[in-house]
This record gives C-alpha cells, structure tokens and sequence, in this order.
C-alpha cells in the first residue's frame, strides 16, 4: 500500500494522512493508491503540510507500517530516546523500528 | 569575550526582524517551502526527520555563562529539555517549531548569539581550539584571529554564495586539537624567529572524497592575513565546480589543477588583493584582541592537588589538562557517559556547566570538537569543588581521549541523510568497554561514527572508524582503523566488509584485544596499527 507523510508546517511534527486529515500516528493512515501527488499538493497549497511525500508500506493488523526503515524511526521518533516517542511507555517500542 | 558593539547587536537585531516576517508570510502562504526554504536555511533552520532543527553558532566555539544558560534556556523553553552539542562546536535542537522559531533568534539575540551563516555555501562558523588561551603549549591566543575572520567572513558578500560550504579552523599550538587539516582552509599560527605568522593548508576535508589539506603557505605574516584569505577563497570561487554537488567542495579543485598550480593562482590573486587594503589596521586588531585579554589569574595560586579521593584523581588524569599559568589547570566536561548519547546535555546539565563556568572559570566555557564542554581556567585548589558539582549533575564521567569518549553524529534516529543509525552503536560499544579500568588499559582511543558517507561524526579521523552505510534496506557498518584528526593526521582505512550493528560492536572489541596482544611500550592503539598495518587486524576480523 502507499501512504501519505510530511510535517506539520507550524509545529514540524511528522504527520500521516488518514484520508480526510492528518494525524501524528501511522497507525491512522490512509491506503492513497494513485491518489498520493494530488493529495499531496491540494494539502501542500492549504498549508496544513510540509514536504508531503507517498512511501511504500505494509498493512499489519496495528495499522500500516512504513516499509523503509528512516520512515519508521519518523513514525516512532528517535530509537534512543523512547521517552521521546509516541509510545514513551513501551519499553520494546525501539524495536518497532528494526 | 568578545562583545558586540553597535554595529553587531544592530546587524542581528535586523536579520531576526526580517525572519520574523519572512516566517509570518511562509505562514501565511504568501511564501512557498520552494521560495522560503533559502531563506529558512540562512537562518540554521532546517527540516529534519522529526521536526525543524535550528542549528545555533558558537563562534570558535568560545561561550560566557549569560549565553550558556540561554542555550539551557531555549531547552526548556522551545525544545524537548535538552541540547545537542557538535562537531563544529556548535548547538543543535532538533524539536524546533517554526512559528517559535523568530522568538527563539530573538532570545539568542539578546546575549550575542544567532544561527546565521550555520548553514549555506558560505563561511561558516569558525572553529579553533577549545584550550585557546589557556593551552600550556599555544604560541598565542588564536581566538583574535578567529574573531577577525568571523567579522571578515559574515555577510562577505563575495563569498557568500560559494560553490559549496566552507570551512575555516585556527589553532595556535603543535598540537592540533581543532582537526585543522580537515577543513578547507586551516590556519595554524606559529611563532619564526619571534615573529607570529600563519601556515595555511587549503583543501581538507571528509565526506565522500576525504582529504588532507596540502601546505599552500609556510608563512603568512599576520597582517597579510585576510589578503591572503581572501585571495584563497577568489581562487575557489572562480574555478570551483558549481556544476556538480560532489565535486564542489575546495578539496577537489587543489586535487585536480594540483596544490602548486592553485597556489601559483593564489599568490597572484594575492598581489592585486593586497593593494586594496583590506587587512586592518593594527590598532582595529589591538581593539578585537583586547576583548581576548587573560583573565585577572591569581599569581598566588597554589599548584598543589590533593589527590586522595581516588575517582577525582582518575578524573584529574584524564580529563584535566595542563594551563599556562601555574595553580591553574583546564577541566574538560565529558558529555559521553556510558550508554548516553554522545553530545547531549540536557537543560539542568547546561545550566550546571554555566554555573560552573561563572564561579570557577572567569565566566567561560567552550565547545569541543569532540563534542565536550571545557572550563578553561580553573584553579587547581577548586577543581575537587568543581568535580563535586559535576559528579552530582552526571558529568564527571573520567573517559576524556578513551574508546568511551566517542564522536557520533545524529545518524537515522534525527538526521534525513542518514542510512543507519549511529548513536546506539556508540552506546552499545561503551556499554561493552563501560569499565573505566579496562579503557584505561587502552588508553587513548579515538572512535568516531557516522550514519552516512558525509562524515558529521569525522570516521575518517577516527584510530577507529565507523560508517553506517545501507545494505539493502538494512543498517551496515564499515569498520576503519588509523584516522586520526590530530597533528599526526591521516584517513582511515576500511577492514573490509562491513557488520550489522552487533557485529560491529564484536570488531571493535577483537579490533582492541589484537592491539593489546601486539602492542609495545607507551604505543596508542594509532602507533601499533602504523607499525603493524592492517594484516593482523584483518585476520582477527575476517580469519
Ligand atoms: C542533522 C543535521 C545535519 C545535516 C543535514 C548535515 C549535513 C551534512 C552534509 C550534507 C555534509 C557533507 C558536506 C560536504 O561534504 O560538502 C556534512 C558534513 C559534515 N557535518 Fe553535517 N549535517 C548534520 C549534522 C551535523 C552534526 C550534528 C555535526 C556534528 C556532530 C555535523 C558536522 C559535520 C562535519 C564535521 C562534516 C564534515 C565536513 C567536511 O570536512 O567535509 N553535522 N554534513
Ligand atoms: S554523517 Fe550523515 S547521518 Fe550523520 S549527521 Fe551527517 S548527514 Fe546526517
């Protein structure tokens, strides 16, 4: 599947198309099929994202999971600093990533 | 310390009232990220992998408490409570928003700071040594010359748009602690017959074709020195490769038309420049130099040390270095604890080396290239005070110059350039050598990593080397041995193929017991791999 990322233009925060917004979790994204480029320039234009591009990933029962690895450490956040994650109170978050 | 006058405070109050309002239009939409990313640049302010992130100049990497603490500050205030110190003596934060950004500059404004020329093909942020002025072995105090060249080079608006970034060291002693042969221009000050001159190697540096700088000058005397420069730099900018990103950088030209064609150009260059006049007069540079005058040293201070508490004499051995002045001594801050993540410190910690700074060092601290904090002039007889407080704020690890102390760029957990991961490598490797002992055994080791081949982490320079590279969609780690970055300067050489993440921490530690079994009286791991090579290592890594 391919899925819709970039930041958030005001906070820089990384952020996933769900579809009908953005949301901080990949876990809420959206399947954008061929769709990808045109969504990426009408939210581009609304100034609601920043640097939005489609990546590849996999659809897993917790949701979608980037395929490449750089797209996974921005879903999650930094490997080293799990209290800086998404998920501050998993412990094995890191290996989410690998 | 140097101190604005007027003309500075009004030129950095100025650029951040023009971000301010180029961040309101890119809100607003009246700019592009295509129109606004430039000007976003011009101000250390990059997008990375999680957020923007704001790059914050020390310029030769010289700070009093007031700015320390504002860097605490931004910490806490605007960023995640914490700061990432690197290896161009600078500040990085990496949970920066963008509509806090102008607010941000505003505050380092009001202590003489910015981010401007942090980022751009021009002359960035100078580097020097962190012992400046306190060095027992300097020839003079470098700092004056590295403040000339920052207020030559910012806005020089013939080089401000160079064929790719340039980089400027100054050091002052033999020994090289600023890594001055890897950057595209390094000026070592030395002293001939009494009077001061520069040798001025062009044309070092890492990344992807990594090379030492070639002696271009054994001798510039001081006051030619910004002709000279700038002749350098006219040279670069009218034959360096615009065309090419790879090519760009001034190592390249001298490597292809050859160090002695370039220098023929830049002694040409060099007449027509001198004429014009541009070196200060000598009272201009008395006026910088003032700033950088020594602190009031107490002549009575006792060189005495009690040694008996056995972790602060550990610490005193290692990360505790000769002064100039007698009853002194220099105190590096080792940012490396075991498991930690090289170069962090958080806002506590900041505001603990500040305090430090200004109660036991004449109100000033540096930034190393190694990522570490130095007080440079603190009196022997507080240093046990000084370790205390350090001791209590998780900074008084004794590891300075050890296989712990290690450089590692953000790599794939903050950078978008990286291919793989280089922090927990490095904690990994310190965690796997955590006892002091054994690293002392060692003795001085230099590890450097990088998550990909541009080399923030200086793999090249490291006696030991790690480059994180991307084997089909995995992280990989190249292992080379016998950089160094120091006055004996060489490149790293690679083993052979490369390990995953685990595996390289293994290499290391077969790469360090084969040292052990071979080496001889007083030999760094760096002397035993030139007198051996590579061979026996290779065979204890690949059998
Ligand atoms: C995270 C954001 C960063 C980005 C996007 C970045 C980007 C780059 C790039 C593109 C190069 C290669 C330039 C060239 O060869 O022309 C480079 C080199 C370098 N960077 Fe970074 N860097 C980052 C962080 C850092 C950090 C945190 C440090 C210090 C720890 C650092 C220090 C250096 C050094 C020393 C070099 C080698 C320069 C040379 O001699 O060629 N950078 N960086
Ligand atoms: S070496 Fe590569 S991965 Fe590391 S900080 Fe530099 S650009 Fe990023």
């Amino acid at each position: 599947m391919k899925i819709l990322t970039g930041n958030d233009l005001r906070s820089g925060d990384v952020v996933w198309w769900t579809g009908a917004r953005w949301s901080r979790h990949v876990e809420d994204a959206f399947d954008v099929g061929e769709n990808g480029e045109r969504i990426a320039r009408e939210e581009e234009a609304a100034r609601r994202v920043n640097v939005p591009y489609v990546i590849d990933a996999v659809a897993t029962p917790e949701g979608p999971r980037p395929a490449h690895i750089k797209d996974r450490v921005r879903a999650l956040g930094p490997t080293v600093r799990i209290d800086l994650t998404l998920k501050p109170a998993d412990p094995a978050a890191g290996s989410w990533v690998i | 310390m140097y101190k604005y006058d007027q003309y500075d405070q009004s030129i950095v109050d100025t650029r951040v009232a023009e971000f301010r309002d180029q961040v309101e239009r890119r809100l607003s939409g009246a700019l592009s990220e295509d129109q606004f990313k430039p000007l976003r640049l011009m101000n250390g302010l990059y997008l990375q992998l999680h957020a923007y992130m704001l790059r914050v100049a020390v310029p030769y990497g010289t700070l009093d408490s007031r700015q320390m603490r504002m860097l605490g500050h931004i910490a806490r205030k605007y960023d995640r409570g914490y700061g990432h110190f690197t290896t161009r003596q600078n500040i990085q934060y990496n949970w920066i928003k963008l509509e806090d950004a102008p607010d941000i500059l505003a505050e380092l404004a009001t202590v003489e700071m910015h981010a401007i020329q942090t980022s751009g093909n021009c002359i960035r942020n100078i580097s020097s040594d962190q012992f400046a002025g306190a060095a027992a072995d300097e020839v003079t105090d470098p700092r004056p010359w590295a403040e000339l060249l920052r207020q030559w080079s910012s806005f020089h608006p013939e080089f401000s748009y160079l064929p790719r970034k340039f980089k400027i060291a100054v050091i002052a002693s033999a020994q090289d602690r600023a890594a001055m042969r890897l950057h595209d221009i390094g000026i070592e000050i030395v002293d001939r017959d009494g009077e001061h001159g520069a040798r001025i190697f062009v044309g070092g540096g890492m990344g992807r074709t990594p090379m030492i700088a070639p002696e271009i000058r054994d001798f510039v005397p001081l006051a030619d020195l910004l002709s000279y420069l700038e002749a350098c730099l006219r040279v670069y900018n009218r034959h360096g490769r615009r065309d090419n990103i790879y090519k760009a950088r001034i190592k390249i030209l001298i490597h292809e038309i050859g160090a002695d064609a370039y220098r023929d150009q830049v002694e040409a260059e060099f007449t027509q420049v001198k004429a014009l006049g541009i070196d200060p007069p000598q009272a201009e540079f008395d006026r910088i130099a003032a700033f950088f005058a020594p602190p009031p040293f107490d002549v009575s201070a006792s060189d005495v040390l009690d040694r008996s508490d056995p972790d602060f004499a550990v610490w005193l051995d290692q990360n505790v270095s000769a002064h100039k002045v007698p009853g002194y001594a220099v105190a590096t801050i080792s940012l490396k604890p075991v498991g930690g993540i090289p170069g962090d410190a958080t806002a506590e910690q900041i505001d603990v080396m500040a305090d430090l700074a200004e109660r036991y060092s004449f109100d000033e601290c540096r930034v190393t290239h190694a990522q570490n904090i130095v007080l440079p002039h603190v009196c022997k007889s507080d240093l046990h005070a000084v370790w205390s407080a350090l001791s209590d704020a998780g900074l008084a690890e004794a590891n300075l110059d050890l296989i712990s102390d290690i450089i590692a760029c953000p790599g794939l957990d903050y950078c978008s350039l990286a291919n793989a991961r280089s922090i927990p490598v490095a904690q990994k490797i310190a965690t796997r050598f955590a006892d002091l002992g054994r690293q002392r055994e060692l003795g001085e080791l230099k590890l450097k990593i990088s998550g990909c081949i541009n080399a923030c982490g200086h793999h090249h320079a490291g006696h030991i080397g790690i480059l994180g590279v991307d084997k089909k969609g995995t992280e990989n780690y190249q292992l080379s041995l016998g950089g160094s970055g120091a006055e004996d300067v060489s490149l790293a050489k690679i083993t052979g193929p490369g390990f995953d993440e685990d595996g390289v921490v293994d290499a290391v530690e077969k790469v360090t017991d084969c040292y052990l079994s071979l080496r001889e009286d007083g030999e760094r791991f760096v002397d035993t791999y030139r007198r051996v090579g590579m061979e026996p290592f290779k065979a204890v890594l690949y059998g």
